[in-house]
């Protein structure tokens, strides 16, 4: 037993459901749960590649399958909103950045970081399609 | 040296969070569309852009091979990173079985990575 007997403060089960900044926080936190669940069909692609070409077009099936292709809907939509908090938070999580003295807007980083986004999906889609013309 | 410092193991997982989080910022949206969306249904790309031979003139590559695994295993490393704080916000504390538990998990996935793609060879 520890002789100090700290005071641990009790916790609602859902101390952050009624606060809208504390359930965006959760919502933000848990995107990730979905971030990991793609990571993981990719995984599985992978081994499938690895495994031949049965076992690759096994992992195609399923991926052209509508509840996958619905489940991917969501992923997006996930994705998306991963893509906005993680810029939102961006100005909290970075040093201060100055430029010519001055200090950089909050909403210019995340702005930026958005703009970034938009370009590196681009690239993305470019590359793709380029590879497989 | 009698006294090594003792350092905290933090930076580490919070890098790779970091590298995970801003990958998937960066490119998480379009990654989805292209193998969930698109090459399924045969949107935008050919419908046999995700073909074996594709993918696995892609996997053969040594720039591929780097793209693979840094895009399944910094997801991983990310989620998990989060999970193990986001647990300590729902009530279960930090402590070495929730850390073994959500970094297990990702070291694993990316043990089982980096083998699928050394064993696709080159």
């Amino acid at each position: 037993m520890n002789v100090r007997r700290p005071y641990v403060r009790r916790m609602e089960p859902g101390w952050w459901w009624n606060n809208a900044f504390l359930l965006r926080y959760m919502i933000r936190e848990m995107t990730s749960v979905l971030v990991a669940a793609y990571a993981f069909v990719l995984l599985a692609g992978v081994f499938a590649l690895n495994r031949g070409e049965a076992a690759y077009r096994q992992w195609l099936d399923v991926m052209a399958s509508p509840w996958s292709v619905a489940f991917h809907g969501l992923l997006l939509a996930v994705f998306l909103y991963h893509s906005w908090s993680w810029f939102e938070i961006m100005p909290k999580t970075l040093p201060q950045i100055r430029l010519g003295g001055r200090l950089v807007p909050a909403a210019a980083i995340t702005w930026g970081g958005l703009a970034a986004t938009v370009a590196c999906c681009g690239i993305l889609l470019g590359g793709t399609l380029w590879l497989t013309r | 040296m009698a006294h090594p410092v003792k350092r905290s193991n933090a930076p580490v997982f919070w890098l790779l969070f970091g590298a995970g989080g801003m990958l998937a910022a960066l490119l998480g949206p379009m990654l989805v569309f292209i193998t969930g969306i698109a090459a399924p249904l045969g949107w935008v790309l050919k419908p046999d852009a995700l073909s074996y031979d594709n993918m696995l003139a892609f996997a053969r590559n040594i720039p591929g091979k780097i793209f693979i695994f840094a895009v399944v295993t910094l997801f991983v490393w990310h989620a998990a990173h989060r999970m193990y704080h986001t647990l300590h916000d729902l009530g279960i504390r930090r402590n070495g079985l929730s850390m073994a538990f959500c970094y297990g998990i990702s070291l694993a996935a990316t043990l089982v990575c980096g083998y699928a793609l050394i064993a696709i060879g080159m």
